[in-house]
């Protein structure tokens, strides 16, 4: 039988809860800034895009190191954050949720833009001659028609967190219980001569997790797409 | 209600440069595809913005290029029935029908009831069904009912049954006529076909390359000779305004009066005292300079022609004044010379009682 050991167990529910808030939180601008991307021209849209981009091409390291300069205790938005609102993010749980959630960023965006770039405009302006304003539009329209393209970018998005190391390390590194997330321990067990049972453990609980989430995601999707479309 | 339309919009490959009125009643937009019919109703609706121009509805300005005033689509209390239903995927038929319902501005004493809506459309039985579950001509009484349950002060329909075959179209037009006669709202009713617009519109802005060529009542506009080769569409004929004076009890064959005497059509099941529009075709119409004698032809009329067309095609149409209505024949330009016919002359207009189509019932 396959039990979790306690250290196991917290790496995974680390694990969880940091891309589950990493989602959470970026799930409402992801959405803004595909909305923005799939229906809007405006100057510095190219640079807009590649800016999203840039964690998905840079090494993750790089990104960790942004972070590290940006929301360390010394960075530019760090110290402000701590003098004011009292508010530490490096070497914590929350930091490794914001490495994770810029990491994830583009991979969300990316998805939900083609979705809603596939919905039918005219279903929108159909809306509009029955009274509906842009904002009603959006929620009663738009968003549930691209409703799949949501699900399936959220949950990458989420696979992605969970995932997330070269940046997390860096930023706020490996602290069990606080940021030892299941790649870091993973990469810690892998360190050290003799825990190959560990790590093997390690990655087959991480393949699980991540092999979950995928099917989750085509299985609502495809539930979404049916109450649209029709089977 | 009043609606005033005096709008331009360049669209590239040609140009709306439109101005007509509507009142209530259904009022056709009546053209040949890419006459800039949808583009117009488009700019209705808020949906498309005019160049320049004024569109003004029940004394409310909806667009003035001259004060930069545009409502936009939502606030304009428009209705817009679509070609392809636009019903929405996700939504029930309830849900679709309900979605104006739930955004209307105020709550009128006067606006369509949804129990009333459905019983009008019959689609009672469709409620709980998914939008992909219903035929062409279900969806179609769907958006019908969706449009005036968003209590609309004007309806928009373009070309609604250009979508279904032949026989759904004749299954859709009398719940167009019959939610006419319920609710009242007028409409802007977009096609290019002749037998739609003689089963429901009562006026008509014929539309030529973007411009309005022509309105007025139906009859007025259908029947000038100068708009033969816009109306007729290679089948020219006239609309004629007649009323059932018997139901087809002589062996099948009904009489219909109208202005200048009396129509026999074979026709059953007309009910006596039905006003309806006849269309006769200037094929079906054959000419004589005297009274014909041992013909099969039923009817039989004596007019005077009032205009002859004159191009070089080898036929001609003449137009004939029947005691006050107007039939057109088409014939030979050699008949035409033969039998010396021009302005002025007296003419009986023989035109077969089988072919004539059956009539549009107008109610």
């Amino acid at each position: 039988m396959f039990s979790l050991s306690p250290e196991e167990l917290e790496a995974l529910q680390l694990s969880l809860k940091v891309s589950f808030w990493a989602v959470g939180i970026s799930l409402p601008f992801g959405i803004l800034t595909a909305w923005c991307l799939a229906r809007l021209e405006f100057p510095g849209k190219v640079l807009i895009d590649a800016i999203i981009h840039v964690p998905l091409v840079v090494p993750p390291v790089v990104v960790g190191y942004m972070l590290l300069l940006l929301l360390g205790r010394n960075g530019a938005l760090g110290s402000w954050l701590h003098d004011t609102l009292g508010i530490t993010v490096g070497f914590s749980w929350q930091g490794a949720a914001i490495a994770a959630a810029v990491m994830a960023f583009p991979l969300m965006v990316r998805a939900i833009r083609l979705s809603l770039e596939s919905v039918d405009r005219r279903m929108e302006q159909t809306a509009r001659t029955l009274g509906a304003g842009p904002v009603d539009v959006f929620f009663s329209i738009t968003l549930p028609l691209s409703g799949s393209g949501i699900v399936a970018g959220t949950i990458l998005a989420f696979a992605r967190a969970l995932g997330e190391f070269g940046a997390t390390i860096t930023f706020v590194s490996s602290i069990p219980g606080e940021t030892t997330t299941l790649p870091l321990a993973l990469y810690s067990l892998a360190q050290i001569p003799g825990e190959e049972g560990g790590a093997l453990r390690l990655m087959i609980i991480s393949v699980t997790v991540a092999f979950a989430a995928m099917v989750a995601a085509e299985i609502i999707a495809r539930r979404v797409r049916r109450r649209i479309a029709g089977p | 209600m009043s609606l005033t339309v005096d709008i331009r919009k360049n669209l590239g490959a040609f140009t709306v440069d439109a101005g007509f009125e509507a009142g209530n009643g259904i009022t056709t937009l009546f053209g040949k595809s890419g006459a800039g019919k949808t583009s117009i109703v488009q700019m209705l609706s808020g949906l498309m913005t005019p160049d320049t121009g004024k569109i003004v509805l029940n004394g409310k300005t909806l667009f003035d290029s001259a004060s930069r005033l545009q409502v936009p689509a939502q606030d304009r209390q428009i209705g817009y029935v679509f070609q392809d239903a636009r019903l929405f995927p996700h939504m029930n038929v309830r849900r679709n029908l309900e979605y104006g319902t739930r955004r209307r501005k105020k709550q009128g004493n006067d606006a369509p009831k949804f129990d009333d809506v459905i019983a009008v459309l019959g689609i009672e039985q469709l409620l709980d069904r998914q939008t992909h579950q219903l035929s062409g001509g279900e969806r179609q009484r769907v958006a019908i009912g969706r449009a005036l349950l968003s209590s609309p002060r004007l309806l928009l329909m373009d070309e609604p049954l250009a979508a279904l075959d032949a026989e759904r179209k004749w299954e859709i037009i009398p719940f167009i006529q019959s939610t006419q006669r319920e609710f009242g709202i007028p409409a802007i009713y977009v096609s290019h076909a002749v037998e739609e617009v003689l089963q429901l519109a009562d006026k008509m802005v014929l539309l030529v390359d973007g411009g309005v060529a022509a309105s007025g009542p139906v009859e007025d506009v259908m029947n000038r000779p100068d708009l033969i080769r816009v109306t007729g569409a290679g089948d020219p004929g006239t609309v004629i305004p007649v009323w059932v004076k018997d139901e087809g009890v002589d062996a099948g064959v009904a009489r219909l009066s109208f202005a200048g005497g009396e129509f026999r059509v074979v026709a059953t099941g007309l009910e006596k005292g039905t006003r309806l529009r006849l269309r006769v075709r200037a094929r079906d119409v054959s000419l004589a300079t005297s009274r014909p004698k041992n013909v099969s032809v039923l009817n039989v009329f004596e007019g005077r022609v009032t205009a002859v067309s004159d191009d070089e095609r080898p036929q001609a149409e003449v137009s004939i004044d029947v005691g006050g209505a107007t039939i057109w024949s088409q014939i030979t330009r050699r008949s035409l010379h033969e039998l010396e016919i021009e302005p002025g002359s007296n003419v009986f207009a023989m035109v077969k009682a089988v072919a004539i189509d059956r009539p549009a019932i107008r109610t």
